[in-house]
């Protein structure tokens, strides 16, 4: 059914120079992977955030609102490359299960990450400014305890704040 | 393509120490033989290689820009280290691996093709720069932890390893092409760059 169009994508112009010139499709794919890179910072810095790894003791509203840019930004070459290369062998791609499981799994990363993901890290700090999220949730002051103090002067405490804490 | 080319090519006339014997030995080996002609475990390594590659790469990425003070400027440096280094580290350890892996399946073609002697020296590099920095500036971290814009040596480190990065994955990417093979004819700059050998039968 979609057939035609695939087919009709290889004849566009951007389908056609990339499949007739010998290194156009290689360059293109190296910029491709080197947004691969990027985009993999990006997520992996907020998704270790949100598991409670990583960057541990930054707000997550702020490790999310430093990621968004390096997110959006490799994002975006990675669709313009992706689509250049798809272009260029679109019938390919279209008999390929790989493909159509690629294609599947973006759409729904990508409607996850502009919109449950975003609201529980970028949006958050819009609504609550001063908010600490800890995710996941602290455990019970006095397990917590067990490990060390926060730092004095660190810019965020591991522990809340107001955690109970025997002696002091 | 078997892999097993046993033949000594006859003309070594290189001062330099070829590691071309070495590498036709490895393709003779029977691991090297089953990885290269296995229908989904090299593309499997590979596809392993590529996912390390966005955890190594990707946290590396962010720990540079850090040091330049591009981005996470309110973290400490000596947070982003301590916190994403373990990362980069397991990362590394994988992508290695799996790079071995890669180059084993694979031992001649690659060891004589021009990407692949690029992407080792910018390796080599990228090492460089990381013991530097390790060594150097990170030891005095505690007196620019804070800072929004790092001292000068750090920001060159960050930058050093940001650039040597691309070049690895794109030279990475390039090893597929075979435009500087040395099975097709080449200019004689390529083929001293890539050490082709003449072989005869």
């Amino acid at each position: 059914m979609l057939l035609p169009y695939f087919q009709w994508f290889e004849t566009t112009t951007i389908g056609t120079a990339i499949k007739n010139s010998s290194w156009a499709f290689a360059v293109i794919e190296s910029v491709h992977l080197l947004a691969l890179a990027v985009i993999g910072g990006a997520v992996l810095m907020l998704d270790l955030r949100l598991l409670g790894l990583g960057l541990r003791r930054q707000p997550i509203p702020e490790v999310a609102r430093e990621a968004q840019p390096w997110l959006v930004g490799s994002l975006i070459v990675m669709l313009i490359t992706g689509f250049a290369l798809f272009s260029s062998e679109a019938t390919k791609c279209y008999y390929s299960t790989p493909f159509w499981v690629k294609m599947t799994s973006l759409a729904l990363a990508m409607a996850f990450t502009f919109t449950v993901r975003r609201r529980v890290s970028v949006v958050a700090i819009r609504d609550r400014p001063s908010a600490i999220i800890y995710w996941p949730p602290r455990p019970r002051p006095f397990v917590a305890s067990v490990g060390s103090a926060p730092s004095v002067g660190a810019p965020v405490p591991d522990e809340p704040r107001n955690s109970f804490r025997p002696s002091g | 393509m078997t892999g097993a080319i046993r033949m000594r090519p006859p003309g070594y006339n290189s001062r330099f120490v070829s590691l071309l014997p070495f590498c036709e030995w490895l393709a003779s080996t029977k691991g090297s033989i089953a990885l290269h002609e296995s229908l989904y475990i090299y593309p499997l390594v590979e596809s392993v290689h590529v996912l390390t590659l966005c955890v190594f790469v990707g946290t590396s990425l962010m720990l540079d820009l850090r040091l330049l003070g591009v981005a996470l400027r309110r973290v400490p440096v000596s947070e982003v280290t301590g916190r994403l280094v373990p990362w980069m580290v397991a990362g590394f350890v994988v992508m290695f691996i799996s790079g071995i892996l890669l180059f084993y399946a694979i031992p001649i073609r690659s060891y004589q093709n021009i990407f692949f002697r690029l992407k080792v020296i910018a390796l080599l590099l990228a090492g460089a720069n990381a013991w530097v920095f390790h060594n150097g500036v990170q030891r005095t971290v505690a007196r620019w932890d804070r800072d929004l814009i790092p001292p000068k040596k750090a920001r060159f480190a960050g930058a050093a390893s940001l650039a040597l990065w691309a070049v690895i994955i794109v030279c990475g990417r390039m090893i597929a092409y075979n435009w500087f093979d040395c099975d097709m004819p080449q200019p004689p700059l390529i083929k001293w760059a890539a050490g082709c050998v003449d072989r005869q039968r």
